[in-house]
């Protein structure tokens, strides 16, 4: 079995939503995605930086952590931040439900994630931060 | 004075859309077509998606808040020249029943100011 590890902290700004795709995308590289799988997995790592800025930091400074892991073509993704969590997880996850239509989000973060990719876990408490996992398995080339 | 990517035709505002429509981007897009239409009669807005590769749900609830302010005074979203990279959101996200689309923004201009 081919394992490969990565883990990556960074600062809650908007500019890192794409830094952290580039790494993720670089990350799963070698194992010749389509270009389909590699939009399906930029998207869904995009949703929960974002979360992270704009719902765990509310805009304020942070640190999101981004963990990967590879075994084979299954890819695990982990996006930690330390913000003020969520106090109804399976709201939060309700298609078009948003904390903020004020700053035009689309509620479908989560929707898009949970597509996007085969599986989805949210954990996350008041005050305790939010952690998302997710994991994809690429087709074979 | 406007930003580079930003152009006026008629009463249409053209905005190129960069490479990647996220959070941060979406941001910038929103201010900036709000400063320019609170100065402008803009009836038409048209998002030249010709060059982007990447959007993700921040790039849907900022196209999803210019529908409902356009269509509100009548006017009208369109999108021109979308790639594969993008389409499959646009459809995902239900946009593709709201949104117009056109092959490129010369089409999508004059058939708008057709009307």
């Amino acid at each position: 079995m081919k394992k490969n590890e990565m883990r990556l902290l960074f600062d809650s700004c908007s500019e890192n939503e794409s830094f952290a795709r580039m790494v993720v995308a670089a990350f799963i590289t070698r194992l010749d995605p389509t270009l389909e799988e590699m939009a399906d997995v930029k998207t869904a790592v995009s949703e929960a930086v974002t979360n992270c800025i704009i719902h765990g930091y509310e805009g304020r400074e942070g640190k999101i952590e981004l963990n990967g892991w590879l075994r084979d073509r299954e890819l695990t993704v982990e996006i930690v931040d330390k913000g003020r969590g969520i106090a109804d997880v399976e709201k939060a996850m309700e298609p078009l439900y948003t904390s903020r239509p004020d700053l035009e989000r689309s509620g479908m973060g989560f929707a898009f994630m949970e597509a996007f990719m085969d599986e989805l876990k949210v954990m996350s408490a008041p005050g305790k931060g939010t952690r998302v996992w997710m994991r994809k398995r690429l087709s074979r080339v | 004075m406007m930003e580079k990517g930003y152009r006026i035709q008629g009463a249409c505002l053209i905005v190129d859309v960069p490479d990647e429509l996220d959070h941060h981007q979406a941001e910038r897009i929103r201010r900036e077509t709000e400063r320019i239409r609170r100065g402008r009669p803009v009836r038409y807005l048209i998002f030249d998606f010709s060059d982007t590769s990447f959007m993700d749900s921040s790039g849907v609830g900022m196209l999803i808040n210019r529908y409902r302010e356009l269509s509100a005074l009548g006017g009208r979203v369109a999108a021109a020249g979308v790639g594969p990279g993008v389409k499959k959101l646009f459809s995902v996200s239900g946009l593709s029943r709201i949104i117009t689309f056109y092959p490129d923004v010369k089409t999508a201009v004059s058939e708008l100011w057709e009307e």
